[in-house]
């Protein structure tokens, strides 16, 4: 997962309430870390710059010391920059389902329409499936065959998202315990 | 409120089936030459949609105009008429007449409509050399394969020039390559007539074919295209 949506998992997460660094950390790993659970230095400099660009602030500091310590809330600038994430569309490409399915995840969470964000993805990946098809219809059977290579891929993508959009309710059964 | 330019539009369709509720206040509306793709998981209404828009089932509340005129105050006759002379149908499994050879397949809305024999098969081979089976037309139904059973179902469709082809699964019953042919001589075919494609797909390469989408879940509808 790239960076950037390390943030903004982050965010979201914190949006049902203020947490810990190391709080954080767990619940991100839960959730999302299956394969590559967070390490805490990526918690932290995620963190100091959310901080630093307004999004989150902090709500308390338990004595001890040490950055772990800190307990972290999202500010209004923060929901609208998950919100943003969330309604944004991912440029279709394979393997596109981490984070996809973290984008659906959070909007259970944070009880945000999760069907919607399905609904602007599927019309995203038509978008550029139009593209290709149209190019193959103007082509050789070179450019035929690599459209439909590409096709065949985002095809694969929306019978995942279809799937998806057909077991929301019990996701959101899963996610929610 | 109305799109502008519409031919055919839908607003607050309501349908059930005794406890069952199939659409649930769903918006529609093509402007002529345009391909508008209704997709949606099974059971979300999308062929009640078609039926309704094709005035094959009315819906038990809100409005379908086509063409300016209100389907609702139209009698059974000048439905049928409609169906017969606006509207093309084409369904998964081509439904061609099995004791009729294609070309008399093709030729037989023609005939509906009073047209001679000999002007009717001449206009149907016309259609059926677009869609690439003009060499099959003496032949039964049961002696083509899937494919050119299903563009024979295409050319009988569109042979008497309608305004609007009303698409349920075209493909549904074709293997990939077939199914890309018979998408790529549909639109080919409906976008040089300027007629108005109503395609009922859940198979996302067949939408591709498609100008916009509309996605019809629980019996509403959504137009992505004033969405995104």
């Amino acid at each position: 997962m790239l960076r950037m949506s390390i943030g903004h998992t982050l965010l979201g997460l914190l949006e049902s309430g203020p947490r810990h660094g190391y709080d954080l950390k767990r619940a991100f790993d839960e959730k999302f870390g299956q394969d590559r659970p967070l390490h805490y230095g990526q918690v932290y400099s995620t963190m100091s710059r959310l901080l630093k660009n307004g999004l989150v602030e902090v709500d308390g500091i338990e004595p001890g010391g040490g950055p772990e310590r800190k307990r972290y809330a999202i500010t209004d600038a923060g929901i609208t920059d998950v919100e943003r994430w969330l309604a944004t569309p991912e440029k279709p490409e394979p393997y596109l389902q981490s984070t996809l399915y973290t984008k659906v995840v959070l909007a259970l969470l944070t009880r945000r329409d999760a069907a919607d964000i399905l609904d602007t993805q599927r019309s995203e990946h038509l978008r550029m499936m139009r593209i290709l098809t149209d190019r193959k219809r103007k082509g050789d059977l070179a450019d035929q065959l690599i459209c439909d290579h590409a096709l065949f891929h985002l095809e694969a993508d929306l019978r995942w998202l279809e799937l998806t959009a057909a077991r929301l309710d019990k996701l959101a059964e899963v996610v929610a315990k | 409120m109305t799109p502008s330019g519409s031919l055919l539009v839908a607003e607050g369709l309501r349908k059930t089936y005794g406890p069952t509720t199939a659409l649930d206040g769903a918006d529609f509306s093509i402007h002529p030459g345009e391909v508008v793709a209704v997709m949606g998981p099974s059971g979300s209404g999308k062929s009640t949609l078609l039926h309704c828009l094709a005035g094959i089932v009315p819906p038990d509340a809100g409005s379908i105009r086509y063409d300016g005129r209100e389907m609702a105050t139209m009698n059974d006759a000048q439905r049928s008429a409609l169906r017969r002379s606006e509207f093309g149908f084409v369904f998964q499994f081509g439904q061609l007449v099995p004791e009729l050879t294609c070309v008399e397949n093709v030729a037989l809305p023609l005939r509906l409509n009073g047209t001679s024999r000999k002007a009717a098969e001449r206009t149907a081979l016309s259609w059926m050399e677009r869609l690439e089976v003009d060499g099959i037309g003496k032949k039964r139904p049961g002696e083509v394969s899937g494919g050119q059973g299903q563009r024979v179902a295409v050319a009988r469709a569109l042979v008497t020039g309608p305004r609007v082809l009303f698409a349920d699964e075209p493909t549904g019953a074709l293997d990939s390559l077939n199914g890309e042919r018979v998408m790529e001589l549909l639109t080919d075919a409906a976008r040089s007539t300027n007629a108005a494609v109503v395609l009922v797909t859940h198979e996302a390469r067949v939408a591709a074919y498609s100008d916009r989408e509309i996605v019809v879940r629980d019996g509403k509808s959504r137009d992505m295209e004033r969405v995104v």
